[in-house]
């Protein structure tokens, strides 16, 4: 019930039981059985978080004759060199460990005439992993793990500069719930619904990232002063547009390329400079913008010619992953059938995303995916420094922060909630409950995603922006923040969308800083400052850091880029052929 | 637009402790009425995942594109099974089409892949 509080210990805390969430349980109790090991987890495991609709690749993953430094190198020119390489390294080498476990608990992996799973892509393997949800919520549940559904991370527990577990709320009841551990690992994934969505209305939600994942695990973090790294290194997907799906599976199935409204194959023929179909994602999107700011827009995969019938096995694909695209080209190919031609299907840029699992942005770890606050560890989306992670390198750096978790809480003693730390948690948890004539969250939501669309680089604006709007940005956010006393909830599932736009906030308000502080391009469309139009690797070759101190300002640190020397004789990813963006 | 619930096809999961559509929604969006039928709290807040579209057992849930995408497009049924998922696509005239999609286990070789 509402003002009930429960207090459960554990060795081990994981947040968040996602992708990487349902590893690290299984991971932890199969290393350490004698170790109690708590999952808190928003959803159900069976189906929460960016999984819950299915995937159709592992996009992480080292393909024969290829090596966990030739991945590296091909991260590294993918991000324009800002990278980390320990990080990248360290998970390359557990990629393949983890996809092969996930094999044999039943996720269907095709296998070529020479019994080698069929690639998507250079670094990415073709699953069927509609269940794949399922299946990891059931491996963790029966990992002996104990799983906490429908209760929401709101806080990190502190005592005295030590994360000793972590606050939360149930969904359903409103209850207030502090889990003490010697080590928690914080894996609750990106932040989606920042910007304005692309669609209006009922469609709102249809968006690329799970809207459901609103950036708890980074605003806790935020809060409790840990460092965070490359905000300003948004992900902004290009996808079909409307249902903002991947676009791999047109391209896949039908081999359909990327034209323009000539019909060029503009990547090819204008943009060879930068790679052509080869060249960096971030600057495909860019291509693509570029193209109707030309006059040459809208771009389109070519489907046509293509008798519908062959979008069956399309239509099938996204029915495993992304049921709106299903519908989409089901609809399309209806057409195509009373029309006697199939018409060329649309693409464009998604909303901006804070997320470390494609790009940069997250919490600054070291090679044990320590976080900066001592007992806090963070993999997955929640994690920076370390992009093109996706599923299969969430898994990856959940199993190395769980092994290092294990030793680190044998080694320390027990630990204890500070009650004066969880009293004030609790009343700040609860206050959206006590408001009166206050505004609902949708009110705060609409207002962020406004300011954050107009000021700080929305798609609407091709996510360029000035220093000047980032300045305004950081005034209305301000303002924004200092109103959250107004902000009310009726019932306990308005309380959780009222938590949801609190930690939003706190994650924009970080987000403007970082981008007002990197004064240059690097990223086309990620980070687009349209007052410093060009890449400056002289000054800008370092990551952009920021703390929170404890009176609400936001400190700006930067850290070098530190190279891990590679073999000059090693294979790159990227001297091959041409990358299948499977996207995800 | 996201899903809508035909409440004279719902029978609540019978007498299961939580009913599977709102254990599985990952943003708890649906909960039981009074009278035990399913409903969805907000359907502008739906991710059109199709958790809930496949777990109901008496599969009285079909989602849609949101009218603002594609007015009255294309209905969407399925079922998942143990080894695979069933789904039934109707288009605008009313014709359904069925498909499988594989869920565990061992998949075939198949060389077009
Ligand atoms: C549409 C889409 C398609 C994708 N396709 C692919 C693909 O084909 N191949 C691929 O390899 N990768 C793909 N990815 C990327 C991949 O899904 C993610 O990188 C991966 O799931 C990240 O794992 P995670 O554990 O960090 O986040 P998630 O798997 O999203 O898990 C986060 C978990 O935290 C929970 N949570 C959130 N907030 C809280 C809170 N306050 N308290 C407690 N729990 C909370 C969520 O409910 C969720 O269970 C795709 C992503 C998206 C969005
Ligand atoms: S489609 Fe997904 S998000 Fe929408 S109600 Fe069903 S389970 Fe929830
Ligand atoms: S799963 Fe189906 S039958 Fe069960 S409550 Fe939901 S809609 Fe009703």
């Amino acid at each position: 019930m509402t003002g009930e509080s429960i207090e459960i210990a554990a060795d081990l805390l994981i947040v968040g039981g996602g992708a990487a969430g349902c590893m690290a349980a299984v991971e932890a109790r199969e290393r350490a059985p004698d170790l109690d090991v708590v999952v808190m987890e928003k959803a159900h495991v069976y189906r929460s978080g960016c999984l819950a609709a299915g995937i159709s690749a592992l996009n992480a993953y080292i393909h024969e004759g290829e090596s966990p430094e030739s991945f590296l190198r091909f991260v590294r020119r993918d991000v324009h060199d800002v990278v980390r390489d320990d990080l990248v390294l360290g998970m390359a080498r557990e990629l393949n460990a983890q996809v092969h476990r996930v094999e044999s608990w039943g996720l269907p992996i095709p296998r070529d005439e020479r019994g080698l799973p069929v690639r998507r892509g250079r670094a990415s393997v073709k699953i069927f992993g509609e269940r794949i949800k399922p299946l990891l919520g059931k491996r963790a549940e029966a990992s002996g793990a104990r799983i906490l559904n429908r209760v929401y991370a709101t806080g990190l527990a502190l005592r005295r500069g030590r994360v000793v577990g972590a606050y939360g709320l149930h969904a359903r009841t409103g209850a207030f719930v502090a889990v003490r551990a010697r080590a928690t690992l914080v894996c609750t994934g990106g932040a989606a619904g920042l910007y304005r969505p692309s669609n209006p209305g009922s469609g709102a939600h249809r968006m690329w990232y799970c809207p459901y994942n609103t950036g708890a695990g980074l605003a806790m973090g935020i809060r409790a002063g840990a460092e965070m790294t490359s905000f300003e290194f948004r992900f902004v997907p290009l996808r079909i547009k409307d249902v903002i799906a991947p676009t791999g599976e047109v391209a896949q199935w039908l081999g359909a390329r990327q034209i323009n409204a000539l019909g060029e194959p503009y990547l090819e023929t204008r943009y060879a400079h930068l790679g052509g179909e080869k060249m960096a994602t971030q600057d495909r999107l860019w291509a693509t913008l570029q193209e109707r700011r030309a006059g040459r827009g809208p771009c389109y995969l070519d489907l046509r010619g293509v008798p519908p019938r062959r979008l069956e096995g399309t239509i099938a694909a996204y029915l495993s992953m992304a049921p709106d695209a299903a519908m989409l080209m089901a609809d399309e190919a209806f057409y195509a059938r009373r029309d006697g031609t199939m018409a060329p299907i649309e693409i464009v840029g998604g909303e901006p995303h804070v997320v470390g699992g494609h790009g940069l942005a997250g919490y600054w770890i070291d090679e044990r995916r320590r976080t900066t606050l001592p007992g806090l560890w963070a993999a997955g989306d929640v994690a920076g420094g370390c992009p093109k992670k996706y599923a299969s390198g969430a898994w990856a750096e959940a199993v190395i922060a769980v092994r290092d978790m294990i030793e680190a809480a044998r080694a320390g003693g027990a630990v204890e909630i500070d009650e004066e730390d969880a009293e004030r948690e609790r009343q700040r948890a609860l206050r959206p409950l006590e408001s009166k004539d206050g505004l609902p969250p949708a009110a705060f939501e609409e207002r962020m995603q406004k300011i954050l669309e107009e000021y700080a680089g929305g798609a609407s604006r091709d996510y360029g922006c000035s220093g000047a709007e980032l300045e305004i940005a950081r005034l209305h956010l301000e303002r924004l923040a200092a109103e959250l006393d107004a902000l009310q909830a009726r019932d306990p599932y308005e309380l959780m969308l009222a938590h949801e736009v609190i930690d939003r906030i706190d994650v924009a308000r970080q987000l403007v800083e970082h981008m007002a502080h990197r004064r240059e391009t690097r990223w086309h469309c990620y980070h687009e400052r349209l007052d410093y139009p060009e890449r400056d690797d002289a000054r800008w070759l370092c990551f952009v850091n920021s703390i929170r101190r404890a009176d609400g300002t936001i400190e700006i640190v930067e850290r070098p880029v530190e190279r891990v020397a590679l073999d000059a004789r090693l294979p790159s990813l990227v001297d091959g052929a041409a990358l299948v963006r499977s996207g995800g | 637009m996201g899903i809508h619930i035909d409440v004279h096809v719902c029978n609540g999961c019978g007498t299961a402790e939580e009913a599977m559509c709102v254990r599985d929604c990952p943003g708890d969006l649906i909960v039981l009425g009074p009278d035990r039928r399913a409903r969805i709290r907000d359907n502008r807040a739906c991710w059109d995942c199709a958790a809930c579209v496949k777990v109901c057992p008496t599969q009285a849930i079909t989602m849609q594109l949101p009218p603002e995408i594609s007015l009255r497009g294309v209905r969407l049924r399925g079922r998942a099974l143990r080894h695979k998922t069933v789904w039934r696509l109707r288009l605008r005239d009313g014709t359904e089409r069925a498909y499988e999609t594989p869920s565990t286990g061992r998949p075939p070789h198949d060389p077009n892949l």
